[in-house]
């Protein structure tokens, strides 16, 4: 089913005009109730009448990552008094990024994930188990209210408990999954170990995100759960998941361009790619609220397609994310950048920064281990001091990410430096 | 009455321990007393090195971490009950040890240890009004 016929499948002059008298709005919006904007648009020298099509986009200033943890933690936020929900995700390097709802965003958030999950094939009265975990993360409230406005008995089972959770998909038997696709690989050796046959399970669709997978994993995934893998896209920055999703033909994920603007950018010039060609992922938040963002850099890498689909949606399609523009790493669904560890050893007194991150996945699972080089003034010939070092910069590394991790002291100058530079990342993970 | 002990960090990885002693060996440095220390990924290598502050710069200057602690060593009988006795006035003066190792000192048939103390300085003082002997630079020079 298709849960928005009327945006989902209008021809593409119906939208451009819908877009740019949405656009005209957020710019008079973001004029009169934003300052950090306003003086942004002061100083590009561009005024709200100036913005009367959609193509004039391009006359607006882009907001990157780093405004909003420079606002932090409400700067950026247009209607503040209004907001009725807060969630944040880790930020690079101290604050983290801090993203607001208003009543009518939630709604939106239900919506754009109400049509994602009719993407994925879901229909009213299926049952719904969401392993994305609840909480600050948006994944696990975002799958939540989607399916609630679709009007689907939801499971909150939230991520983790892997016994837990196949016991209530083989008790209750729900027909979809929502998880991330490293979890739904994870809990097939969790299922074989207790005796549950995959192929038997209840579940039929998997609406898997939050990080990067290939094909040869939703092959992998398909054929052992025996269920239909499908692809969603979203940033908490934007709303959280439910910005694009698959159809069940999988030919790239579905932009909610009613209320999500796409442009595919040069990420050096800032110029429009030509179609169908890679370019960095640039969004504008039409009818936001409490934090909408005009132009907001993602840093992932896409094509997109504004073909009809098979599906009879006119929505683009981008597709899956294939890389980024900056030095982000995605861990069991955390966004890592290395520069938040640099942070943290740069803390803890006496250690120098000179580390390296090793990433790998083991058992399904992503694993992160920072290994650090021991400096003089961090060196003790007490055992004891040195495990208590360790100790340190694992807790308050796994602070800063939300993650555990784990810490390997290693001699000076045993990480390997190019130019005189550190390599910063290692990523052994075949995705 | 005290000595530096060099300690030496090492990756928990294959012929480490090796490479630090082949390059002491190639500078004519002779160990007097050695001990690793390990944990899950790494160990600590404790040596006694004549001239010490010599060998912290070489070592230094071939890129190993390296610290300098301050390490008494105290001759012990070589026969049942030695050790027991240098203990007894240790815990007497509730002396608090970090580490301690042994070392036998074969031409005089005394075996010598070496103590990592909290307080070196005050440890020796106390002890010495026990009669246990404390081992000073020049004998263990000479060894």
């Amino acid at each position: 089913m298709i849960w928005d016929q009327k945006m989902e499948c209008a021809s593409r002059p119906e939208m451009k005009k819908l877009q740019s008298e949405r656009l005209k709005k957020l710019v008079h919006y973001l004029w009169k109730g934003n300052a950090v904007y306003r003086r942004r648009f002061e100083h590009f020298n561009v005024k709200p009448s100036e913005i009367g099509d959609i193509s004039d986009i391009r006359k607006l200033p882009v907001t990157v990552k780093e405004d909003l943890r420079d606002n932090y933690p409400f700067g950026l936020f247009t209607d503040y008094r209004h907001t009725t929900e807060i969630h944040v995700s880790s930020g690079t390097t101290g604050n983290p990024t801090v993203v607001g709802y208003t009543r009518e965003d939630l709604k939106l958030w239900a919506q754009v994930m109400a049509r994602s999950l009719a993407l994925a094939g879901a229909v009213p009265g299926d049952m719904i188990q969401v392993a994305y975990g609840y909480g600050l993360f948006t994944g696990g409230l975002g799958a939540h209210y989607g399916a609630l406005e679709m009007g689907l008995k939801v499971i909150p089972a939230s991520s983790g408990q892997t016994k837990r959770q196949l016991k209530l998909m083989t008790d209750f038997r729900p027909r979809i999954l929502a998880c991330t696709p490293s979890y739904a690989l994870f809990m097939l050796d969790e299922a074989r170990a207790l005796g549950i046959d995959p192929k038997a399970s209840s579940w039929e669709i998997g609406i898997f995100g939050a990080e990067p997978w290939s094909e040869s994993m939703r092959a992998q995934i398909e054929a052992s759960w025996d269920m239909t893998a499908t692809d969603i896209y979203g940033l908490s920055e934007i709303i959280g998941p439910g910005v694009a999703q698959e159809c069940q033909h999988k030919a790239g994920l579905h932009f909610q361009w009613d209320v999500f603007y796409p442009e595919v950018l040069d990420p050096k010039t800032g110029e429009n790619v030509k179609d169908g060609e890679r370019g960095e992922l640039v969004i504008t938040t039409l009818t936001k609220r409490g934090i909408p963002l005009l132009r907001y850099r993602t840093r992932d890498i896409v094509t997109i397609e504004y073909s009809k689909c098979k599906c009879g949606r006119t929505t683009p399609r981008i597709s899956k994310i294939l890389g980024r523009t900056d030095d982000m790493l995605i861990i069991r669904g955390i966004n890592v950048f290395p520069s938040q560890i640099e942070y943290v050893l740069l803390k803890i007194e006496g250690t120098q920064p000179h580390y390296l991150l090793v990433v790998d996945r083991q058992n399904n699972l992503d694993t992160l281990e920072v290994w650090v080089e021991v400096e003089e003034k961090m060196f003790s010939d007490e055992i004891k001091q040195m495990r208590a070092l360790e100790e340190t910069i694992k807790r308050e590394i796994e602070s800063v990410l939300g993650l555990d991790v784990k810490v390997k002291l290693v001699e000076p100058k045993s990480i390997e430096r190019s130019e005189g530079k550190a390599k910063r990342v290692i990523d052994k993970r075949k995705i | 009455m005290t000595h530096i002990q060099l300690s030496v960090f090492l990756e928990n990885k294959k012929g480490r321990l090796y490479d630090v002693c082949s390059f002491l060996g190639e500078h004519k440095v002779n160990i007097r007393a050695l001990t690793v220390a390990e944990s899950d990924n790494f160990g600590v290598l404790r040596l006694l090195v004549k001239d010490p502050q010599r060998v912290a710069g070489l070592l230094k200057g071939n890129s190993f971490v390296v610290n300098e602690t301050e390490v008494v060593a105290l001759e012990v009988n070589d026969k049942p009950g030695g050790l027991a006795k240098v203990l007894g006035a240790i815990n007497k003066h509730h002396i608090n040890v970090e580490y301690m190792y042994g070392f036998v000192e074969p031409k005089a048939r005394k075996a010598m240890m070496v103590f990592r103390f909290d307080d070196p300085v005050a440890a020796v003082k106390a002890l010495k009004a026990d009669r246990i002997k404390v081992v000073s630079s020049k004998e263990l020079g000479s060894i």
